[in-house]
């Protein structure tokens, strides 16, 4: 059993007490909600009568559907609208902090989490939300939960949970220039598989983690869940403090400090034991796309579609299901995929940094005719920064749509949807079957460069070669 | 709040082939524009069965009125949505038994007390071809026991302790549970300096 990781000592601190049944009753610290899988929570708290036990511990905002063309209320889709006055009437009634629109905070919950400062070390952190064990880029514990247990941490700020086994996952080596922590993210998965973190915790260590920005550590921490890990984190260290230093929600002054000092005492200790390790080369990723229609199923640019025969028996029938939908043969190369759509956003890699790689290729050409290209920042915020620094004039000279912030095209709850068959080069968290709002609609995960890459040459592309 | 206590499911099963059926293909994202859980069931798979013009499992007419739905590892990975099990329950499965289920999915199957069972890759298979072979007949997973019983044979199934535990109990839905530690919840809270602010 692990010791001394930051996991452990985050689950002590918050147990509220041992269940009869062996789990762990555990407080939540910080819980956000969206408009999507918090209503029927709402309902159920008030069908049994029930307050939200700590209001000022929750906050809201509206990211999954939102428009992104116009959010103009009412919003042109009355079933949005409904959405979005339902967590209108739950926040005003619980007396909730809702970032919407107006507030100038609103954007996909897991980036504005931490751009707001809410997400601190050492918390423990819910969501209604797969993603939102991004979070543990700071050395927050962060859970995705389903609505049920929204109602529970609405109601007692506390989850019935069983503890994880922790797995530390140490890359090292600096990585190829065009390499991005998308690319760790999609290496980490390849080689552990889709289902391989079920029962863990991913500590995400090594010289590659303590290079990376809090921004990069977030995409591959996004995606611990793409695993089957519930969680992922990186130990918090000096980059984690110099990121929330100043934030609107985090510590002032010596109580700043004072943060600091319990941050660094949270982190896995030196003698701290693993369930698990596992260690990987970062010098070897590659710049990586996914070719199937789960995350795991990817492979680097350079590489070709496995053959069933390279494949165990047991993988083989997911590798021609796969290809079969995807319309993609085993054996051909990745590279040269014609697209149809690019989408750049999503809380796997819609921060300012994403923009910025992404501008830099997208300065180097113009978008191949027929492609539809689509640029979203993942909050109010990061479209102010960038566009500040005048990514939306670069965008918009290539041939790229620029968006109001919102989780847009990564799973199409809002206008933003793939049509028929279209093929997606995406720099979202997901291509599964239909993610992308199609039935048989095609999606392609990649970093943002690489989307960016794609979209100029309307196919799949080495970005290092159009850089 | 006390709940019904969850023993056993005994009835007839439907079997579903394949490995990672994630969230988004068990319950599509466009039918969760709605803020109750209602019309779920009616969307139940509805991209792959139509993808399927009929040939999908849940559209034979010998898995009609199936309570347990037989799957295979990895089974609800991907999104958090609790609509899925929600579907799930509303087209009419009371319990599924698979190689592996995702953590989230499992975890929003027991707060509605729908039984998640995993049984090892051989005893799946042989439960998957005697149901495939003979839709009619009845299986059973003893909870207590933690078995799976079919024409096939008495299975040993594997269910988290502190699941089981729930499901016998009648305390799968968590929250009567979590308003019992009362005051120490506060006094959690009471130790943690970020929600105190000192």
């Amino acid at each position: 059993m692990s010791a001394n990781t930051l996991f452990d000592k985050v689950w002590d601190q918050h147990t509220v007490r041992e269940l009869p049944t062996g789990q762990t009753q555990l407080f939540i610290g910080t819980h956000l909600i969206h408009e999507v899988t918090s209503p029927q929570a709402f309902a159920m708290l008030r069908e049994l009568d029930l307050d939200v036990r700590f209001p000022k511990r929750t906050f809201a905002t509206v990211d999954h559907i939102i428009p992104t063309d116009s959010q103009i209320r009412p919003f042109s889709d009355a079933l949005a609208e409904a959405m979005m006055s339902e967590l209108e009437r739950n926040c005003r009634d619980y007396d909730i902090t809702f970032f919407d629109s107006a507030s100038g905070h609103q954007g996909v919950v897991h980036v504005i989490g931490p751009e707001l400062g809410l997400t601190q070390p050492g918390m423990t952190i819910a969501c209604g939300d797969s993603h939102t064990s991004t979070h543990g880029a700071f050395g927050a514990i962060a859970f995705g939960v389903g609505t049920s247990q929204v109602r529970d941490v609405l109601a007692t700020q506390t989850l019935a949970m069983a503890r994880l086994a922790v797995r530390r996952i140490d890359v090292n080596g600096k990585l190829s220039s065009g390499v991005h922590a998308k690319d760790v993210t999609l290496a980490i998965i390849r080689r552990l598989g889709v289902n391989g973190g079920v029962g863990f915790a991913y500590e995400y260590g090594g010289d590659t983690f303590d290079a990376m920005t809090l921004e990069e550590r977030m995409t591959v921490c996004n995606m611990a869940i793409e695993g089957g890990a519930r969680c992922g984190y990186v130990n918090p260290d000096d980059a984690t403090f110099d990121y929330l230093r100043g934030r609107l929600h985090a510590p002032e002054g010596d109580a700043f400090e004072r943060a600091v000092e319990r941050w660094r005492d949270i982190a896995s200790s030196a003698d701290a034991s693993y369930d698990d390790r596992v260690e990987i080369d970062g010098t070897e990723i590659a710049p990586s796309v996914t070719w199937g229609i789960n995350p795991g199923q990817n492979a680097g640019i350079d590489e070709c579609i496995p053959r069933a025969n390279e494949l165990p028996d047991s993988e083989r029938p997911q590798l021609e299901e796969a290809l079969e939908y995807m319309g993609l043969r085993q054996g051909e190369p990745i590279a040269g995929t014609p697209i149809d759509v690019a989408f750049i956003g999503s809380c796997t890699n819609g921060r300012l940094s994403d923009l910025r790689e992404a501008a830099r290729v997208a300065r180097t050409g113009q978008v191949q005719p027929g492609v539809r290209a689509l640029v979203v920042p993942g909050s109010q915020e990061v479209a102010r920064q960038a566009e500040a620094e005048g990514l939306d004039d670069t965008f918009r000279a290539a041939g790229f749509e620029w968006r109001e912030p919102g989780c847009s095209m990564c799973l199409a709850m809002n206008p933003d949807k793939l049509i028929g068959r279209e093929i997606c080069a995406s720099s979202s968290n997901r291509n599964f079957k239909g993610r992308q709002g199609s039935p048989t609609g095609r999606t392609l995960l990649m970093s943002p460069a690489m989307v960016a890459a794609a979209a100029l040459r309307g196919k799949v592309a080495d970005v290092r070669e159009v850089l | 709040m006390a709940e019904r206590t969850i023993e056993e499911v005994v009835g007839s099963a439907a079997v579903l082939r394949g490995d990672d059926i994630d969230t988004d293909r068990i319950i599509p994202a466009r039918f969760m524009k709605v803020v109750t859980f209602d019309t779920m069931g009616e969307h139940l798979f509805e991209d792959d069965r139509k993808a399927a013009k009929g040939d999908h499992a849940l559209d034979q007419e010998h898995y009609h009125g199936a309570r347990i739905l037989v799957v295979g590892s990895n089974f609800g990975c991907g999104s958090s949505r609790e609509h899925a099990p929600q579907a799930l329950m509303r087209f009419g499965f009371d319990a599924f038994i698979g190689g592996s289920f995702a953590e989230i999915f499992a975890g929003n199957c027991t707060a509605l007390g729908l039984p998640c069972v995993v049984l090892d890759a051989a005893d799946l298979a042989a439960l998957m071809d005697t149901v495939e072979l003979d839709p009619d007949q009845s299986v059973g997973i003893d909870i207590a026991a933690e078995t799976v019983t079919s024409r096939a044979g008495v299975a040993r199934a594997r269910i988290p302790a502190g699941t089981r535990q729930q499901l016998l109990e009648g305390t799968w839905d968590a929250t009567a549970v979590l308003l019992e530690a009362g005051d120490a919840i506060e006094t959690t809270a009471e130790r943690l300096p970020y929600v105190t602010g000192r």
